[in-house]
């Protein structure tokens, strides 16, 4: 499948339309983008379609019964749409929008958790947790005396699933786990877990930030009970974000922020919901950005995600195989073939931020610090990686340049 | 920024002259920059006249931090106590000799300012807000 896809990969014509990728850093120094975990850059289909509406259609959703209303109104829920046939949800009504992953974490927290969850109950959560998946956890924890349990992350960058079992006989009412880490790259069995979840009698929740926007992912073949993403990480603007829940869910639990459009009725003491999903989506949300959304969509799916998830495999095995040239360098996580397009590193006697300000002088963009993850990185005995990662558009000759740099960094530091 | 990385940071960040602990201390404060972890301390012994007779850095961070701790400290020793509160963000551009830092980094290079002000305010005052004025 990869090779056969990968040929239908033009990445010259992909380049082509993100504009960003043309700026040069420096006078001759063209920008090499190895950020995308932090956020995706943007192609032109995006930007358009944001520019159109605010020229053309800008009007608040759900209220004006004039054209720009509808026409804003009907956008806005296309975009609802387009997102649940991406992740093969059952109904667009699944699809509650929120400003970002974090923020669909948090409702699902002090939504379903706060309404559902009693003292001593358990939450089963991974050490290679981002920070989103891990304080929502803890504050609601801490009001409502909940237990929670974290599967350990092995030497090798994998979660330990002999512990993950062991904790299920211990019934946990929620387990929560990032599907794709954001440091290692580790891509998580989701499939296997929710199963062995729901025998347990647990709830899944799955962090989605990384794997959607990488991956072919499909709800009801991973059978998972929450999703949460970003669109800024998959090409689109930021602001928006989704939480994908399924509807027997979304039903039972109560509101999470309260203010218009979250009501069908309000007296001066009591409210009446709205249905779902709007029953979740307090306030003017974000219009222009889900039609930003829509339009990032539309163009992974034009490119396709195996086809985009088999660049990548090819780009990472290549940057693997190259970062193991570099004297004095550790990489983190798992093999090639069971992570996507992360990889964080330090180099020895040299500060992870000092290796990224030197990257950067060669217009290499990569991260350094702990990427929202300090436990993970206090598992992993480093207070700071730097942290190269990649996309559709980036090139093997990027993967070179970033090598090359690398032993810049080494001769300055000697 | 293209000379971020010359020989005086990086032999300091090597080879720093006034890294480590000192026991027993008059003073002793520790700080980290949460953004990107970088944890520095800083000791102090203190003559009864108010002069700072030893100091000492320790903890981790980048090049730029590192090397600001230990010309920090190198400036320090010997004069009043009183003369490091009056010390501000141009007097670490100026120890480290640049023009000017970016958003991010100027954070790491004043981490030891911050440190120091800490512990001399604290010593006198406990008054941490002081802080305030260099982030």
């Amino acid at each position: 499948m990869a090779a056969e896809t990968y040929k239908i990969f033009d990445i010259t014509k992909i380049r082509a339309d993100f504009p960003i990728l043309q700026r040069e850093i420096r006078a001759g120094v063209k920008l090499v983008y190895l950020d995308s975990t932090a956020t995706a850059q943007k192609p032109l289909a995006v930007i358009e379609a944001m520019d159109r509406y605010y020229r053309w259609s800008n009007a608040n959703i759900h209220r004006g019964v004039h054209t720009l209303g509808e026409e804003a109104t009907t956008l806005y829920e296309a975009a609802r749409q387009r997102v649940a046939k991406f992740i093969h949800a059952c109904k667009a009504q699944e699809i509650v929008f929120t400003r970002n992953t974090t923020e669909a974490i948090n409702l699902v927290a002090y939504s379903w958790g706060r309404s559902q969850l009693k003292a001593g109950d358990l939450i089963i959560l991974t050490e290679m947790e981002h920070h989103s998946n891990l304080v929502p956890w803890q504050i609601l924890a801490a009001e409502k005396g909940l237990r929670l349990e974290f599967v350990p992350v092995t030497g090798d960058g994998y979660l330990d699933l002999e512990v993950y079992d062991r904790l299920l006989e211990q019934h946990p009412r929620l387990v929560a786990f990032t599907h794709m880490s954001n440091v290692l790259g580790t891509i998580n069995p989701v499939r296997e877990m929710t199963e062995k979840a729901h025998r347990a009698g647990a709830l899944v929740m799955v962090d989605g930030a990384q794997s959607v926007p990488h991956l072919h992912v499909d709800v009801q073949a991973l059978g998972v009970d929450f999703l949460a993403f970003s669109a800024h990480k998959m090409l689109g603007p930021t602001g928006i974000g989704v939480l994908y829940a399924r509807e027997t869910l979304l039903e039972q639990m109560p509101p999470f922020l309260g203010g218009g459009d979250m009501i069908k009725r309000v007296e001066l003491r009591t409210f009446t919901p709205n249905e779902i999903p709007h029953k979740f989506e307090a306030g003017t949300p974000a219009i222009a950005e889900a039609v930003g959304l829509e339009a990032a969509i539309a163009y992974l799916e034009s490119v396709g995600m195996e086809a985009i998830e088999a660049h990548e495999r090819g780009l990472i095995a290549y940057a693997l195989e190259r970062l193991a040239e570099v004297p004095g360098l550790k990489v983190y996580g798992p093999a090639a073939n069971h992570r996507g397009g992360v990889a964080s590193f330090v180099m020895e006697g040299v500060h992870p931020h000092d290796v990224a300000q030197i990257l950067d002088r060669e217009g290499i963009a990569v991260r350094a610090g702990h990427h929202c993850a300090m436990p993970l990185h206090q598992k992993l005995g480093a207070v700071a990686t730097t942290r190269a990662s990649f996309y559709l558009y980036n090139t093997y000759e990027e993967v070179d340049r970033l090598i090359e740099a690398l032993h810049k960094v080494r001769a300055i530091f000697g | 920024m293209d000379d971020l990385y010359r020989e005086l940071i990086i032999e300091r960040y090597k080879m720093p002259h006034h890294r480590g602990i000192l026991e027993p201390h008059d003073i002793s404060f520790e700080d980290e920059n949460p953004l990107c972890g970088d944890r520095i301390r800083i000791d102090l012994r203190v003559a009864e006249d108010g002069t700072i007779t030893e100091a000492a850095f320790s903890g981790h961070g980048c090049a730029i931090s590192q090397a600001a701790a230990d010309l920090l400290i190198e400036s320090i020793l010997g004069k009043p106590i009183e003369e490091v509160k009056a010390l501000g963000r141009q007097d670490i551009l100026d120890l480290l000799g640049f023009e000017e830092l970016g958003p991010v980094r100027i954070k790491c290079a004043l981490l030891p300012l911050k440190v120091l002000k800490a512990g001399v305010y604290g010593l006198r005052h406990h008054d941490s807000e002081i802080l305030s004025e260099e982030s």
